[in-house]
């Protein structure tokens, strides 16, 4: 196989593609495992290996963060880069890795982007204002309709692994942000602040230079946890009917 | 007389924590501005420390290693979190969460902490569904609960197969609540590499930033780890890749003791090795086990069959199949604890019933849970019970509702249908029981070093039960060292900001720049991960479901071997001033090239079984393991130079409240 790796030292380095063979691929490898044979290799020969981010490596902590020809995570829905296996590939096939591309994700090095403006987006309001004192009502005091707990669950379980803005031709964070506004509007206990929460957290969005949504629906089929759209529209009304209160 | 005071109150197992917390010191809110709190690890318990911490008003510093606080591994834990509310009102009660955690570990924890644990889990779910935790719930709206191994009750709160990502969420927006507020300052991509203590305290750590390499002093009153476990001494594990030891183990040098490091949690139901080039393992949530059966064939011929592919699993019929823990273990079948479990796939593999090529996977298999829901729902819906493709597609939507993420993540792995075929599934490194030790206040034997959640040893004894890592986690992060810590910084409103430009700091700082540089500068041939696998391969053949005499004196020589030769041959590309996994990797293997052989000296030091340690010469007849009244104690080693000349002390272990009897599952 022949691999296609965008390299850059560091975020001022301007950065280029480099060309990598690579043969002893299982088919029950991973594309991270594959990667690791690669730096294997290459540290073998005394060169730099590629440095990229990963973690868990269960598809389930968001690190991970590849563009794999041309798509967030790679060919397969509803996965992330590390539960990718080679056997989705051929013998003989090139394979272009690269960094997520977002003016809001600026590169730390070759692979490796720096998310901590989605951080930034939910110190801004991402959160019920209720302290850990151990004094709350019973759990069971609100009952929640089941539909509304499994559609917050839904909307909750991302991974702010960042797909959604890198398959995004405006570069958008509106399906992650989307996501958190949503899961909170859902429950009784994260209604008392929700007019806050939206504007604040779109604030921030805004501030970290994110685009606006056009409505493409890119980054639902790119969202490893297949977050739908209607989280966006969720908040769109969050939002409007939160600005309209002032 | 121990040079261990685990500082247990007085009074009765029930009324202890609520008396202490009447007795100890507070801190006014006006002093707790003037004092700084490390937190390093932002997982539920150090996440759930911080948050706390910052909302009390101490100002908090925390650090993790990697790029944001919500991806610590706590994000993995699938199954659920245990809690004694009763909502189901099956007999549970604090009592019997408190019974069945003591018993479960096999009776090697300490009994007050283990009741206060249960005593505040029913706190821990309050709290995180007014943080907007977004619990399963039944129709009515009320909480749904489910059962887990080594237990008769359903106690578990689940958020489908991923409840741990639910929980750390709910940890990081309570964090996030509180960075915004600008009383936690949040250091991403840190890692620590030194405790720095003056006067005999912990006042604060030096950490690296992975970034730019940078080497930074960092002081504070109290520093706590919160860094979870040290499976990844395996190299193969279900732990993330990140996952490491360093920061205790350089708390145990200087100065904390390590406690019961052999004790490890071997998880019975992940998905089996498959090649060379494997980096971790997957787990598959005991949830599973609720409605999964484990088997493999009765006879031979039919193992081999399976092995060459001319026999499908589902080809064989029921009498040829031996459901071996319905068949061992009749009162708790297929939900025994993971202890047993993983120890009767072993059993049954190296008998030489495996039922893949290499001979290390067992079945769990889901047909009879379809055909039992499918025919409810037939029912339910008016529908015919007969119509077997009916049935089966009634059964499948109710598997798929309850366990859809587990079963999608195994057919992505192994490219087999699990709905169509039985799971494969085999034992594998999952959670490390031993940690740093601790007092009842979750204080280390360095004063003003805590150690909460994995990273301590506190809570489950020889053996965790399935979803009460969660528990612990939050538990002590939310309810438990809130409080404590506030006794020993009671002390210190008058001390002023800690410099760092002292000796000690200065002295700190140096070694952790001596010892990159030895890396960096070594110029040898072999990578970092060379020596890792090497070290899992001794660590998982000599130390791991098994163990004995001969292979862990062996284990301990290899280890120390080959320890000498990292330092000698290992080689590390670039530099130390830019992002450099292969360097920061490097360090974590040096510290689990230590901690292996301290790891291997305990369990050949334990002379029984007990839990997930198990030593072959100390077995009953029928195979369990057979504790010894003589090893009821904590073990905790105290750092002298090198893991061979560790110092042992104990801590007796009393059961007042619980009879010790032998652990029966049958």
């Amino acid at each position: 196989m022949k691999l296609k790796i965008w390299r850059q030292k560091n975020e001022e380095d301007k950065g280029r593609m480099v060309d990598y063979d690579i043969s002893d691929v299982s088919p029950d490898m991973s594309f991270l495992e594959m990667l690791d044979v690669l730096n294997q290799d290459l540290i073998d020969k005394g060169e730099e290996p590629v440095a990229f981010d990963h973690d868990c490596r269960e598809g389930i902590c968001g690190t991970c963060s590849l563009y794999i020809n041309g798509r967030a995570h790679g060919p397969q829905r509803k996965i992330t880069a590390c539960q990718l296996h080679m056997r989705s590939f051929k013998d003989g096939d090139t394979i272009y890795i690269e960094p997520w591309r977002a003016k809001s994700f600026p590169v730390v090095k070759d692979l490796i982007v720096d998310r901590s403006s989605f951080d930034r987006i939910q110190q801004a309001g991402g959160f019920i204002s209720v302290n850990t004192s151990g004094n709350t009502q019973d759990a069971n005091a609100i009952p929640i309709e089941k539909e509304n707990a499994d559609n917050a669950f839904d909307a909750a379980t991302c991974i702010g692994c960042g797909a959604c803005v890198a398959a995004c031709k405006n570069s958008s964070a509106m399906l992650f942000v989307g996501a958190k506004v949503s899961q909170f509007s859902l429950l009784p206990q994260g209604r008392v602040e929700a007019t806050d929460r939206v504007l604040n957290m779109v604030k921030q969005m805004d501030e970290e230079g994110f685009g606006n949504c056009t409505n493409t629906g890119a980054c639902e089929i790119e969202c490893p946890k297949g977050i739908s759209l209607e989280y966006i529209a969720r908040m769109n009304r969050e939002y409007l009917s939160a600005s309209l209160k002032g | 007389m121990s040079v261990l005071d685990s500082k247990i109150p007085e009074g009765p197992l029930a009324e202890k924590w609520t008396k202490h917390k009447n007795e100890i010191n507070l801190v006014n809110p006006a002093n707790k501005r003037l004092i700084d709190v490390i937190i390093v690890g932002t997982g539920l318990a150090g996440g759930s420390a911080a948050a706390t911490l910052a909302e009390l008003g101490y100002n908090v510093k925390a650090f993790c290693f990697q790029d944001s606080p919500r991806r610590a591994h706590s994000i993995a834990a699938q199954g659920g979190i245990n809690a004694a509310k009763n909502y189901q009102g099956d007999g549970d009660s604090t009592y019997r969460l408190f019974y069945d955690t003591v018993k479960g570990g096999d009776y090697r924890s300490r009994e007050e902490n283990v009741y206060r644990l249960a005593e505040v889990s029913t706190n821990i779910i309050d709290q995180c569904v007014a943080q907007g935790v977004p619990f399963a719930r039944e129709y009515g709206g009320l909480l749904d609960n489910r059962s887990f191994g080594g237990v008769l009750v359903s106690r578990t709160f689940y958020a489908k197969g991923q409840t741990g990502q639910q929980l750390l969420l709910g940890a990081y927006a309570a964090m996030n609540r509180q960075i915004g507020r600008g009383k936690i300052k949040m250091f991403t991509r840190h890692e620590m590499l030194d405790v720095v203590v003056i006067d005999g305290k912990a006042r604060g750590i030096i950490a690296r930033n992975l970034v730019t390499g940078e080497i930074e002093r960092h002081s504070a009153h109290a520093v706590v780890l919160g860094t979870g476990g040290y499976g990844n001494a395996f190299y193969l594990s279900t732990y993330a890749m990140g996952s490491n030891v360093t920061a205790a183990w350089k708390a145990h040098k200087r100065g904390a003791f390590f406690a019961n490091p052999c004790y490890t949690q071997i998880h019975p139901t992940c998905i089996p090795v498959s090649g060379d080039h494997q980096s971790k393992l997957t787990l598959m949530s005991e949830s599973l086990r609720n409605d999964g059966r484990i088997w493999v064939p009765k006879h031979k011929k039919d193992v081999d069959a399976i092995r060459e592919g001319s026999l499908k699993p589902t080809e064989i019929a029921e009498e040829d199949r031996d459901y071996y823990l319905e068949r061992r273990y009749p009162a708790f079948g297929n939900l025994v604890p993971r202890d047993v479990a993983s120890r009767a796939a072993k059993e049954r593999c190296d008998a030489g019933y495996g039922v893949n090529k290499t001979g290390e996977a067992v079945y769990l298999d889901f047909a009879a849970a379809i055909e039992r829901y499918g025919k409810e729902q037939a029912y339910v819906k008016g529908l015919d019970g007969e119509d077997k493709a009916l049935v089966d597609k009634l059964g499948k939507e109710v598997i798929e509702k309850k366990y859809g993420n587990l079963f999608q993540m195994y057919e992505k792995i192994v490219d087999q249908n699990p709905y169509e075929t039985p799971m494969m599934i085999y034992p594998a490194v999952h959670y490390t029981m031993g940690g740093l030790w601790v007092d009842y206040n979750l204080m280390t034997t360095v004063p003003g070093l805590y150690a909460i959640g994995e990273a301590n040893f506190s809570d489950h004894g020889a053996n965790r039960l399935g979803a009460s890592a969660l528990m612990q986690g939050l538990a002590d992060g939310y309810f438990v060292l809130p409080y404590t810590i506030g006794d020993y910084l009671a002390h210190d409103i008058r001390t002023g900001p800690i410099p760092t430009d002292t000796k000690e700091f200065d002295a700190a700082e140096a070694n952790v720049r001596d010892n990159i540089d030895k890396l960096i500068n070594n110029q040898g041939s072999k990578s970092v991960d060379y020596f890792h696998k090497k070290l899992g391969k001794i660590m998982w053949n000599k130390c791991g479901m098994a163990r004995n005499e001969k292979d862990l004196k062996e284990a301990i020589s290899e280890i120390a071997e080959l320890r000498e030769q990292f330092y000698k041959d290992v080689f590390v590309p670039g530099t130390e001033n830019e992002y450099n996994e292969e360097l920061a990797k490097a360090g974590r293997v040096a510290d689990f090239l230590e901690l292996g052989e301290l790891f291997a000296k305990d369990a050949l030091e334990r002379e029984e079984s007990a839990g997930g340690h198990f030593r072959e010469e100390y077995q009953t007849e029928g195979g369990e393991a057979l504790r010894r009244p003589e090893y009821q104690y904590v073990s905790a080693w105290e750092y002298k130079g090198k893991p061979s000349e560790a110092v042992h002390h104990k801590e007796e272990l009393n059961y007042e409240n619980i009879e010790v009897k032998e652990r029966s599952y049958k």
